[in-house]
């Protein structure tokens, strides 16, 4: 029993440090990962759901499809990942860290037969103090042992090159804990802030208020175009405000997309706009039919102006642009409301470019429409992530790893001197044939030694 | 003298240079071969001019940024790139050969480009204003071109390893196949080609992250382009894996750098063409 269930725990220990799971779990996560740009994630859009069949719907959904990166199966494959490049790490590093910490200083015989490249020749004379200098200028300092009546010698460079698959092992898993410690402590939340208000309380994904304890104003918005139409700025012009007074240094800062704000580990990013309702001002001009001059009134959306006689006017909608609803107008318009003393209310829209309009609308008032002054609100993204240097540490040690597991070299050069015979073995841990030439220059030049 | 100009000289180079390397294949003239190389790299000198050319043209029109911003530059570009990858590896490992197997991917890139894309300079808009796009450009194209040379390299490896299953080695020494590197120099070149370009696409990824995190605040969102780019960082690490596991080396290995290449062409394009998400050329960003 006892056996058998130290052999079950020794089948799954290999199996967590086999290569071939690694291979087989990172295809795997290359497969699956296609669904997920496949299949819509997140908000599902309706055009989307009107072209699969409600079966496939239930299927998608009961496989968390629609929002597969973050489903338990996913996850599954990530965690046997992470077991599996620790469980392989922990297997093979202590092997490694022996050859890194602990060199084999002597060239034994065997050493010698498995080495690729070895050369023996003569000397006469006492050539180890020479020898010791050369290894010292050409490779390191070389480690003297001297055993059974012979001098061994050995220089190495770069022993911790042959960590740097463990520096990238270890990143990775540097990179998880950052992405965990963001989604346990941080947020991603969006909040729209009208010209010249100011907001406390952002929204994260699924209408979630998480409220600040600083406020921030919207002193202006624009945009830009270049000349081609194209967008060429969309800027907000923000403050921050504790307790209702301005930061200093943080007043009328200027943010634009690439280029946010930050202000106590929150940062806020560009990301859209519109128009706002609140705080827009209409201009009207009324006055009598055939009679001259009139008055003006300022209105606000859903607001009802009294004007003189009684009557009762209010604005619906507004657009700065009515082409793109009626194509044979242009300019600005307003939808409104007219109401006379002991009349049925009537509505029409008013066009500032086509006062003609209004003209042949039979009534006892003229409306003129002289724009508004429309506010804007920007549309900020609002980020909190604390584990984001940890992430960046982590891809930071992953590139330092990288460079060491594909372009270091671990070196080794052995010599043996015993009886005026010298032998000189070597062996690299990348790109043999790179160092066999480099061996043979060092082997000319310390025959030229004598 | 413009821009457009120096490309069209750029694109009918690449066709002499891909033509010279088939005849190099088939004649197994080494003058060829020289002549069909230096086609090659005359070409990217001239290529390289006409993006200078570009930039500065894009500075005199008023909005100048550098020539990566959307797809006819890209596809320029990663020309530029796999012609630059293929010079490193033939003057360091000296397999000429290769280059018919290269060549091709440069002038098919190059004449899309010409013929099909829209060549005008537009403006940035302002989702790629920002110093971050040469860096993350600069860094995923130079790894997509790696791992061009390399599936081109996997190809020759497949036919070598083919006719050698196939036919006696006097047979093959008298064919084009004769010309190709023994498979496991080409097994090892395939290494080569991948050991450069897979930290490239590290470095894409994690500046590309490191822009998204400044832009928009997540360093990472499954947006369709990234997670294509994280699907071909999964095959190249397997594929890494693949080359110290017994049973995996050989026609495995080369049948995942194909793959790999197949995965990184539909990150590059596929996923602007089918799939939505932040990485529309030319429209751009939001």
């Amino acid at each position: 029993m006892s056996t058998n269930k130290r052999n079950f725990i020794e089948s799954l220990w290999d199996f967590f440090c086999s290569l071939k799971l690694s291979i087989s779990l990172l295809i795997g996560l290359a497969l699956t990962s296609i669904i997920g740009t496949v299949v819509p994630q997140g908000n599902i859009p309706p055009e989307y759901l009107q072209t699969i069949s409600e079966s496939k719907f239930k299927l998608y959904q009961s496989l968390s499809f629609f929002d597969m990166y973050h489903s338990w199966w996913f996850m599954l494959l990530l965690y046997l990942l992470t077991v599996n490049l620790v469980a392989c790490s922990i297997k093979r590093l202590p092997r490694v860290w022996k050859m890194v910490s602990e060199p084999q200083l002597v060239m034994d015989e065997n050493l010698e037969k498995s080495l690729a490249l070895t050369h023996e020749f003569k000397i006469s004379g006492d050539a180890v103090a020479k020898m010791k200098d050369f290894l010292a200028t050409s490779v390191s300092s070389p480690v003297v042992t001297e055993k059974d009546g012979s001098i061994h010698l050995f220089a190495q460079k770069m022993p911790w090159c042959r960590l740097g698959v463990y520096v990238v092992h270890l990143s990775i898993i540097i990179i998880f804990i950052g992405a965990l410690i963001g989604s346990f402590f941080g947020y991603k939340a969006m909040v729209n802030i009208p010209e010249g208000m100011a907001i406390d309380t952002v929204y994260a994904p699924g209408d979630k208020a998480v409220k600040l304890d600083f406020a921030v104003r919207l002193e202006k918005f624009s945009v830009s175009y270049y000349d081609t139409g194209a967008p060429k700025e969309f800027k907000s012009i923000l403050t921050i405000l504790e307790k209702g007074q301005p930061v200093k240094g943080y007043e009328n800062i200027p943010i634009i997309v690439n280029d946010p704000l930050s202000y106590k580990g929150i940062t806020f990013y560009q990301s859209s706009y519109g128009q706002s309702g609140e705080g827009s001002l209409y201009h009207f001009n009324v006055s009598r039919r055939g009679g001259a001059g009139g008055a003006h009134f300022d209105l606000k959306k859903g607001e009802q102006a009294t004007l003189n006689g009684g009557a009762t006017l209010e604005v619906l909608e507004a657009t700065q642009d009515v082409r793109q609803f009626m194509p044979e107008f242009s300019g600005p318009a307003a939808k409104v409301m007219l109401k006379m003393p002991g009349k049925n209310p009537e509505s029409f829209i008013v066009f500032k470019n086509h006062p003609e309009i209004e003209e042949q609308r039979k009534g006892e008032l003229v409306l003129q429409y002289a724009g508004a002054d429309e506010k804007l609100y920007t549309g900020l993204q609002v980020a909190k992530d604390p584990g984001v240097w940890v992430v960046w540490s982590g891809c930071a040690l992953m590139t330092l790893g990288i460079m060491m597991a594909f372009f270091l070299s671990h070196n080794r050069i052995w010599i043996r001197i015993s009886n005026g015979r010298v032998v000189m073995g070597g062996t690299a841990s990348k790109n043999p044939a790179a160092f066999e030439s480099k061996f043979e220059a060092l082997v000319e030049k310390l025959k030229a030694l004598k | 003298m413009s821009s457009s100009l120096l490309f069209n000289a750029t694109t009918f180079l690449f066709l002499i240079s891909t033509i010279l390397f088939f005849a190099f294949l088939a004649t197994k003239n080494s003058s060829i071969g020289l002549g069909a190389s230096l086609t090659a790299f005359i070409g990217w000198g001239i290529e390289t001019a006409a993006i200078i050319l570009r930039w500065k043209e894009s500075y005199a029109m008023g909005h100048g940024h550098a020539p990566l911003s959307n797809l006819y530059e890209s596809v320029v570009f990663f020309a530029w790139t796999i012609i630059l990858i293929y010079g490193f590896i033939e003057m360091k490992y000296k397999y000429r050969v290769v280059g018919a197997f290269v060549l091709p991917f440069a002038l098919l890139g190059m004449s899309w480009a010409q013929l099909g894309l829209n060549s005008g300079i537009e403006p940035l808009v302002p989702a790629l204003q920002s110093n971050w796009l040469l860096y993350h450009v600069i860094t995923c194209f130079l790894g997509y071109a790696a791992f061009a040379v390399a599936c081109g390299i996997s190809i020759m490896y497949l036919i070598k390893a083919k006719a050698e299953g196939d036919v006696s080695s006097e047979v093959q020494a008298g064919s084009v196949i004769g010309m190709f590197p023994s498979i496991r120099v080409l097994d090892d070149l395939n290494y080569k080609a991948i050991m450069i370009g897979f930290p490239l696409l590290t470095l894409g990824i994690v500046t590309g992250a490191a822009w998204a995190n400044y832009a928009w605040g997540t360093y990472w969102s499954w947006d369709p382009k990234e997670t294509w780019s994280l699907i071909v960082w999964f095959v190249y690490a397997a594929f890494l894996h693949a080359r110290i596991t017994r049973g995996w080396v050989g026609k495995r290995a080369a049948w995942l750098s194909i793959i790999g290449f197949a995965a990184t062409i539909f990150c590059y394009l596929g996923v602007n063409l089918f799939l939505s998400g932040l990485h529309s050329y030319g429209g751009g960003g939001k």
